[in-house]
Parts: structure tokens; sequence; C-alpha cells
């Protein structure tokens, strides 16, 4: 049986605005970077950009969004289609592995946002 | 066909007809195996597909990122790498994925705000989401090469 345990929030409604509000940073962050890139950028500027804090707390803000809304959004895709209905016995055991590698995954995608951020 | 009005008990005829009906169990509608899905299901199970995709490229960005800052030649190199044509094929893909989540991500927050949640305005949208995808996801090829 599928539960919310692994959920966000525990709570549907706090993972529906979770989604929503890390996707509008997400989105703002992209359009920003993207429009920076697109207008050309060389090393001096680029490197610049990214010493200044705002665009760190920026970007790992960004970064922070990106962790919750994929959470939510792959909690969302493996309690759909890693169950014990779609697979049989091994859903569940699938779905618990493929929770704990995403959690792995965006643990590591932190720490390395931080470190790429100041510069470790 | 005939229905029971509000509180009355199916019997005789009605009963032995509707007998199934009792029986509340979900049926599976074979939804994949049948594979006639209407375009919203469609743009829905891709946001989904792109989503997944998008977790993975973030791998691809940050290591582009890293490359990036970590000094002058480093950025030069990172510009050739990317210049190429097999990565200009792959950042391209990873664009038009970003691109369709994220247009796909914001008729979700439009619909939020109760705008097309009918089913008319709910293939209008579906249908703009596609349209307006691949006519950015053009522009950012052109943009590219």
């Amino acid at each position: 049986m599928v539960t919310a345990i692994t959920s966000m929030g525990r709570s549907g409604l706090h993972d529906w605005l979770m989604q929503r509000v890390s996707a509008v940073i997400i989105l703002a962050y992209v359009l920003y970077v993207g429009g920076v890139v697109a207008s050309g950028v060389d090393y001096a500027s680029w490197k610049a950009l990214y010493s200044q804090t705002w665009m760190r707390i920026f970007s790992l803000l960004a970064l922070l969004s990106f962790g919750a809304h994929a959470w939510v959004g792959l909690w969302s895709v493996f309690t759909d289609y890693l169950t014990e209905r779609m697979l049989g016995a091994v859903g569940d055991k699938l779905r618990f592995l493929a929770q704990a590698l995403s959690a792995v995954i965006m643990f590591t995608y932190i720490v390395w946002g931080i470190q790429i951020l100041w510069g470790l | 066909m005939t229905f029971l009005k509000p509180g009355e008990a199916p019997s005789g005829e009605l009963c032995k007809r509707y007998s199934i009906v009792k029986d509340k169990r979900p049926v599976n509608l074979d939804i994949v195996g049948s594979m006639h899905l209407p375009v919203t299901a469609w743009i829905s199970i891709t946001h989904r597909i792109t989503g997944v995709i998008l977790f993975a490229a973030v791998a691809v960005l940050l290591w582009a990122l890293d490359t990036s800052l970590a000094g002058p030649e480093s950025f030069d190199t990172l510009r050739e790498t990317l210049g190429s044509p097999v990565f200009k094929l792959v950042m391209w893909a990873v664009l038009a994925v970003l691109i369709y989540h994220g247009i796909a991500g914001v008729k979700h927050l439009i619909m939020d705000f109760g705008i097309g949640e009918s089913m008319e305005g709910g293939v209008l949208g579906a249908r703009i989401v596609i349209a307006l995808s691949l006519l950015c996801s053009v522009v950012a090829g052109v943009w590219l090469w």
C-alpha cells in the first residue's frame, strides 16, 4: 500500500504549495541566468556575477527549491507507477529503492552546488 | 437506461440487471494498453517524463557551472566543448526539455487561478503548450547554431 510517509510535508496541500512556490523560484532563476548567458558572457563577467553574495544566495535558493520540487515530483511519479498494484510485491521495494537513490542524488547535488558557489 | 430515484431500493428485474453494480471494486481500464489518450493526458505524461529527465540533467548543468567558474582556461575549454556538434545537440535537448517542462508548469499555475479548467479549456491549454514549446525550442536551436 502506498502511504504518504515519504511525501515532502506529509500533507498533500503542503506539497502542492511547495511545488508551486519552488517552481516560481526555479523559473525566475532559469530566466535570469538564461538571459545573462544569451546576452553573452566572458569569464571575468561570469566569475564576477557568481562572486556576488546575492547571486550565491539566489543560486542556493534555486538549488534548494529544485530539491523540494524534484522530491515532490518524483514522489508523485514513484507512488503512481512503482507500486504493488502496478508491479506486484516487488513494487514497494523498488519504490523505496528509487526514493532512497533520488534522495542520495539530491543531497549530492546540494553539497556539490554549495562547493561550486562558495568555491570550496 | 433505468435509474433508481434517490432512496428507492432496487427490486425485481432491476435488481437482477444491476446486481453487478453492487460490486464496487476498482476496474482496470487498461489505459496503457488502449493508448487512446486525449491531448491533455499526453501533456501530463510528458510533463512527468521531462521532469525526471531534468532531475538527471541537473548533473550536467552543475558540472558546466563548476567547470565555468574553475578558471579562465577551464571556462574556454568548456565553451569549446559545448560548441562541439554533439554537445550542442545535448544542450539543445536539455533546453527543449526545460522549455517544455517550464511552459507546461506555467499552464498549471494559470489553471490554479481557475483559468481554463473546463474540458475545452484544458484541450486548448494543452495545444498552446505544444505550440509554444515547439516555437521556443526552434528559437533556442537557432540561437545555439
